[in-house]
């Protein structure tokens, strides 16, 4: 296709670079509006910069606690992400060796993408609401202590991180797949050659192989899991996530504040962006350092 | 992430060899690997859309959910639709529906171009990756933020107006930029796009090039490639991104009500507030119309592609 840049690729260039302006602008403005000064409104133009609304937003919105909820969602992330790699990784394995059953599961993953967030939420929500009235109702039943001031099963570590889960794992799956099939199992039967267990194969040949993708699996996990608002608004308990909070928020707060916190939760997200793009350039280039190395005498 | 083929099966040869584990142990470590994800989406997926179904046929009334059949809950979801005028429930999935096409509409050429620019245009491999990492990076950030960050720009006295003003083109202020239906689409295509690029560039990456070429030294121009060649081979990743989109529009409350002001009335909005006044029965009888709309709709894409040869 090298033939001279034609008009098309002007006229699709031009698309491009206005989706990506699209795309960008509109963060990049509430970015530039978090700094407003204390006169600052909503909207342009800027009076004068300042920290000014950080330093509100630092010492609290309202009557919401927002540190407690941002440091609620980075530890519930931080739980997805891990679990999300690892199961995702060994279904992946386990895909690869075929079982039976294999397609069913697989359907699973594929429906749990596109059953809506809404739907998955709310089945959530009333699977924990009769567990509830269930527990309840043996506790009235049997008169067993323990039992008796039962609140709720509901919370962050049980329906809210399985609702993450039903929306990151697919994700997690589908990335390894197309790992998978382009990794070539002449390395496995290699390591098995030369004397190494499962296990040691596993540690030693396949996840170095795999890392890359591994954090790409583990970025998605986390980012999908940090921002996620559908899917957790039925299935959780008292405590909100950051993003319900933010949701609640978008009402009732007028002041370039909810920029300030936009800007701070967009800076996780970068951060955390970045660190995994980061480290998978940083691990592709050492193995083909690595690969180099190897070839010399 | 959407390579929807799955991986093949390690060859019989591995099995054979001689310090291979034996093949009943390997078929037990795939059940044991295979477990946990497929036990999180039993209880997370499974067993909670099983409980909907069950609950949409039990009654209820201001106290409590009782455990008894009945099909009130849907004869009240469809109360009056065979009249006239029509009925709540019908007037909510128009106007959802509405949503759906104008986002499908607008998301598919502008994704499709973007990702044939990406795809055919762009010849350095690492350019391309960076580019597309470019229109998938915001897909990692929060949607309410992006929602948002409309404010500025559309607001009363915002960029839109103000500049629209400074150029005399208009004398008053828009209004209905922000908080109405052209908000929620723009939102929706703001958001939503992605999810039509990566499969459509997936689709068109695998293409092989020399297709191309053959269709052009046989005479064909560059619109009937694109129409004969390019067209028809994109068409998994063209349906794979319209399912998203329409499973992504129809179950949506947070955009509509954002973007709409919780002005505008959507299926998920509905669902919603049937739960926040703990009407459970009500609430799973509609998440399950919902549910039943949105596999139909996935079932007509389906049928435009052989998914089955994708995967």
């Amino acid at each position: 296709m090298d033939q001279p840049r034609g008009p098309a690729f002007y006229l699709l260039g031009g698309i491009f670079a206005l989706y990506v302006l699209f795309l960008y602008g509109p963060t990049l403005t509430i970015l530039a509006l978090s700094f407003q000064g204390p006169s600052g409104g909503l909207t342009f133009p800027m009076n004068g910069v300042s920290t000014h609304w950080f330093a509100k937003l630092w010492a609290g919105v309202g009557v919401v606690d927002i540190w407690a909820a941002l440091r609620r969602s980075l530890a519930l992330g931080l739980v997805v992400m891990a679990l999300t790699v690892t199961l995702a990784f060994y279904a992946g394995l386990a895909f690869r060796k075929g079982f039976r059953g294999a397609g069913l599961v697989f359907a699973l993953a594929v429906s749990s993408l596109i059953v809506p967030s809404i739907v998955v939420s709310l089945g959530i929500g009333l699977e924990f609401r009769l567990l509830d009235d269930a527990i309840k109702a043996l506790a009235a039943a049997t008169g067993w202590g323990f039992l008796e001031d039962h609140g709720t099963l509901m919370g962050l570590y049980t329906s809210a991180l399985g609702a993450h889960l039903t929306w990151t794992l697919p994700f997690g799956l589908l990335i390894l797949f197309a790992v998978f099939n382009r990794f070539d199992p002449a390395y496995e039967e290699a390591a098995r050659d030369l004397g190494a267990s499962g296990p040691q194969t596993l540690r030693h040949v396949v996840v170095p192989i795999l890392a890359p993708a591994l954090v790409g699996v583990a970025l998605f996990g986390f980012t999908l899991s940090f921002d996620e608002l559908a899917r957790t608004s039925q299935a959780i308990g008292g405590r909100n996530t950051l993003p319900l909070e933010l949701q609640g928020l978008t009402t009732t707060v007028t002041t370039p504040e909810i920029y300030a916190l936009g800007t701070v939760t967009t800076a996780v997200s970068a951060l955390v962006i970045g660190t995994a793009l980061g480290l998978t350039l940083w691990l592709q280039k050492r193995r083909a350092r690595r690969a180099l190395a190897g070839l010399r005498p | 992430m959407t390579d929807l083929a799955l991986p093949a099966a390690a060859p019989a040869t591995v099995a054979a060899t001689p310090v291979a584990t034996p093949p009943w142990r390997r078929r037990a470590l795939a059940y044991l690997q295979a477990a946990p994800l497929t036990l999180v989406f039993l209880i997370f997926l499974v067993v909670p859309l099983a409980l909907t179904g069950i609950v949409s046929l039990w009654e209820y009334n201001e106290y409590e959910i009782i455990p008894a059949l009945t099909l009130q809950n849907y004869a009240d979801l469809f109360d009056g639709c065979l009249s006239a005028d029509l009925c709540t429930t019908v007037r909510t999935y128009l106007s959802t529906v509405k949503f759906v096409a104008l986002t499908l509409a607008i998301t598919l050429p502008l994704g499709f171009a973007v990702a044939y620019f990406l795809a055919f245009h762009v010849r350095s491999g690492t350019v391309r990756m960076g580019l597309f990492l470019l229109c998938t990076i915001p897909f990692w950030t929060s949607n309410v933020i992006r929602m948002i960050s409309w404010i500025p720009l559309l607001g009363r006295n915002g960029l839109v107006n103000d500049t629209l003003r400074g150029l005399g083109l208009i004398r008053a202020p828009i209004e209905g930029l922000l908080y109405s239906d052209f908000a929620v689409v723009l939102a929706f295509v703001h958001l939503d796009t992605v999810f039509m690029i990566v499969p459509i560039f997936n689709s068109l990456a695998r293409i092989d090039r020399r297709l191309i070429e053959a269709a052009r030294d046989g005479g064909a121009s560059s619109a009937q490639i694109l129409r004969n060649v390019v067209l028809p081979l994109a068409k998994p990743g063209i349906a794979i991104g319209a399912i998203f989109v329409v499973t992504l529009v129809m179950g949506d409350f947070v955009t509509v009500g954002v973007m709409g002001g919780q002005q505008i009335a959507s299926v998920g909005k509905v669902i919603q507030v049937q739960m926040a006044y703990l009407q459970f029965p009500a609430a799973a009888a509609n998440a399950m119309v919902l549910l039943a709309a949105v596999l139909l709709m996935i079932l007509g894409l389906t049928r435009m592609i052989d998914l089955r040869r994708e995967l």
